[in-house]
């Protein structure tokens, strides 16, 4: 929902970053205010992940240039928990497991530290429990999935399923979903979709990352973007998505071929 | 990586307990011969019987070598440069814990280990041992009114010679190995534990070990015998002031379990492990041995071993008795530039017997962690049984972990089974957890407990929390 009065919630301007010693951010610039759901597009290799990585801190990815501001301070000057405390969500492309890890233990530990940051009060495991019931239901899913470490020997669909429960828990501001519907059966796309809709609110914004109108479809845009080599080339309304799925991307890359000679 | 706090640096907490008493100190001169035996022997006014067990040892281990086949690197140790008895100057020890020197009461309330009578550990019972000799041991009394003997070994040679006699080198003969015949010469202290036939010790025991002088080395010798029925569990811990020498630490423990006797034996082990550039530690060379003697025994062996420069220690049982059962759960975690070298023997002598191996190693920094285990199923144990499970966890690249289980059975119809893993605590798995508001160092030690959790769950409930904590601490600043 686009309104024009809404509150700057991310505002990220000409952002340059490389991994080792390759450059792969080239000026990235977009702006996401509270209520809107933004859809990232673009080939493999285009830097989505990357953007999103860098917005969540990870150490392995070195800014070079430009800046990100969340809510109106430096972002990327925090660590990534201060950046998770302070509401704002990756869900993985993929999910990591962590053997020995309770994903329980995790869970009630990551909600708490969101919720101290927000003045909350800490939950103790019981009201913990009462919680994270309900939360489960958001996603559909089997309470046993607590009991294991976190994301070990989880399929496919549960990861993202986990993923998309961490956000009910979390309630984040800026949601950044990494391509949570590959890998996802018509059953479970539809399923993370409904969560996703449902946690969206006036206050909150989304950036979905995907490959699919497929997902755009059960989830509707307000903004969608074409990236390519590392910046955003294009920026539409949810029309843009369906001229992607109609075209393909061919003509993308002749676009990025000329704006790289110049 | 480029991230502010590196998973290397993670492990490089300062040690806490690294200060100094300043007490006067009872020592004896430099080096090692027959007349430093006998001076020991005299200054504790031993029985014969004693003087000619050290005097044995001490000709034994003239005739041995240092053992050279674990994975330790370490400058030749110089026996003539040691004191091999050092205690703090006060007469007889104390009827009451009030008139020991507050110095010493001091020291040991500063690592957390309360003697004085408010405000002792609830439900724990501590034997103090501080250099060479014990200064303290809490609730004497009411063990006693169970019939159980807690005390430091040499009030144990004074008031229950005939049990020391009956016992001592039993199941670690004094040529054991070489560091055992060096112990059995010399020891100067440690803690006896008897528990009569079918009681259950009423509360756990602990022995609190802290060495203070930076030139003495420490031996101290520690015998648990718990007679038919009986059940005990006992827990050791240990610290060390930081030194840029070496000090060696070369102990000896003996469990004896009669019929249907269980002991339960935990070690959280902290002394101290040298800088970051493996200067100073202790040299930590041990030998623990169990000895289920009789039907249906149980020896269960925990260790949390984070500290010493160098770790040389296989706590063992030695399965006798038919149906009985050896158990090791042992978490080892190195740093910087610490070396451990440690593991089990499970010996299956009688029919039946079961034993269960774990072990969780951590390395982190430059340091080197080897588990080295041993299953042997003699002749006579039939359906002997071993489960063995060892798993290795790498923090960093610069740290190495080593297996060598060795597996040696007379009996076609045994079942050993091993079980063997590596994993490594990798970047992205720190920063997913990370990304949901959890603090670096946070999430490196719910990793590290979560691999630890086995063997945690074997500690006496007060120290499973304390243990945890302990890794935390050893961790901090150490992963990248
Ligand atoms: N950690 C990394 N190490 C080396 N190269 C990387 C790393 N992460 C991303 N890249 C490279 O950066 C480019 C963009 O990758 P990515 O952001 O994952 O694209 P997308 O998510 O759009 O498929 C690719 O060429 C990829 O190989
Ligand atoms: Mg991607």
């Amino acid at each position: 929902m686009i309104r024009p009065d809404a509150d700057t919630l991310l505002e990220i301007v000409d952002l340059h970053a490389r991994v080792e010693d390759k450059p792969i951010l080239k000026g990235v610039n977009l702006t996401i205010k509270a209520g809107e759901i933004h859809a990232v597009m673009g080939r493999n290799g285009s830097g989505k992940s990357t953007l999103s990585k860098v917005l969540a801190g990870h150490p392995a990815y070195t800014v070079t240039g430009g800046s990100v501001r969340y809510r109106g301070a430096d972002l990327l000057n925090l660590e990534p928990e201060q950046r998770a405390r302070l509401g704002l969500f990756l869900g993985f492309q993929y999910p990591v497991e962590i053997p020995g890890v309770s994903n329980l233990e995790f869970l009630r530990v990551s909600t708490n530290a969101r919720r101290m940051e927000k003045g909350e009060e800490e939950l103790d495991t019981f009201a913990f429990e009462d919680l994270v019931r309900e939360r489960l239901q958001v996603v559909q899913m089997d309470p046993a999935f607590l009991e294991r470490s976190v994301n070990e020997g989880f399929s496919g669909g549960e990861k993202k399923r986990n993923e998309i429960l961490q956000m009910a828990l979390l309630d984040p501001l800026v949601a950044i979903l990494d391509e949570t519907d590959s890998g996802l059966d018509i059953d479970a796309l539809r399923i993370v979709a409904g969560g996703v809709n449902h946690l969206a609110s006036p206050e909150n914004a989304t950036l979905l990352i995907t490959h699919y109108q497929r997902l755009l479809d059960v989830i509707t845009p307000d903004y969608v973007h074409v990236m390519a080599g590392g910046r955003i080339l294009r920026t539409g309304g949810k029309e843009l998505a369906l001229e992607l799925e109609d075209r393909g991307y061919d003509w993308v890359d002749q676009e990025l071929a000329v704006l790289e000679v110049a | 990586m480029s991230s502010s706090t590196s998973v290397g640096d993670l492990v490089s907490q300062p040690y806490k307990y690294g200060f100094v008493t300043d007490i006067e100190t009872d020592k004896i001169d430099k080096g090692l011969s027959e007349d430093v035996v006998r001076l020991i022997s005299s200054k504790k006014d031993e029985p014969q019987f004693l003087l000619d067990f050290r005097l044995r040892a001490y000709q034994q281990w003239l005739r041995m070598e240092e053992p050279d086949w674990a994975a330790l690197r370490h400058p030749p140790i110089d026996y003539q440069e040691m004191i091999y008895y050092a205690a703090p100057r006060q007469q007889e020890k104390k009827a009451s814990l009030d008139e020991v020197d507050p110095k010493l009461l001091e020291t040991f309330e500063k690592l957390g280990i309360p003697l004085s009578e408010q405000k002792r550990l609830s439900n724990v019972a501590v034997d103090a041992v501080f250099d060479s000799v014990s200064i303290a041991t809490t609730y004497r009394e009411k063990l006693a009114e169970h019939g159980v003997i807690f005390c430091s070994i040499s009030e144990a040679v004074k008031d229950h010679p005939e049990l020391i006699e009956r016992y001592l080198g039993t199941v670690v003969p004094s040529n054991d190995n070489f560091f055992a015949a060096l112990n059995s010469a010399v020891f100067s202290d440690g803690s006896f534990v008897f528990i009569p036939k079918g009681v259950k010790c009423p509360m756990e025991l602990s022995t609190y070990f802290r060495i203070n002088s930076g030139d003495t080395g420490q031996f101290e010798r520690t015998l648990i015998v718990a007679e038919e029925g009986a059940s005990v569990s006992y827990l050791e811990g240990c610290t060390a002031p930081m030194f840029d020498t070496n000090q060696l630490h070369a102990a000896v423990v003996e469990l004896v379990a009669l019929d249907d006797a269980s002991i339960k034996y935990s070690t959280v082990q902290n002394w101290y492990a040298g800088d970051e550039n493996g200067v100073g530690g202790i040299y930590n060379f041990v030998t623990k041995r169990g000895h289920c003697r009789g039907d249906r025994s149980h020896i269960s062996w925990t260790q949390v071993e984070t500290g010493s420069a160098i770790t040389w220690k296989y706590p063992s049982c030695v399965l006798q008795g038919a149906h009985s059962v050896g158990e090791f759960y042992s978490v080892a975690l190195t740093n910087n530039r610490q070396q451990a070298d440690t593991g089990t023997k499970m010996v299956h002598v009688g029919p039946h017997t079961r034993s269960t191996i774990v072990s969780k190693g951590i390395s982190a920094g430059h340091s080197s962690n080897s588990y080295r285990g041993l299953v042997q199923i003699g002749p006579k144990a039939r359906g002997a049984r071993n489960y063995s499970q060892c798993d290795s966890m790498l923090i960093g690249d610069q740290a190495a972990a080593n297996t060598y289980p060795y597996i040696r059975s007379q009996q076609p119809e045994a079942s050993v089974e091993h079980e063997a893993s590596t994993c490594r605590i990798s970047a992205d798995q720190l920063f997913y957890l990370q990304s949901r508001g959890i603090g670096f160092e946070e999430a490196v030690s719910m990793m590290v407990s979560g691999f630890c959790r086995d063997v945690f769950n074997q500690l006496p409930m007060e120290f499973a929390a304390e243990a945890d904590k302990l890794l935390a601490l050893k961790l901090e600043g150490s992963v990248g």
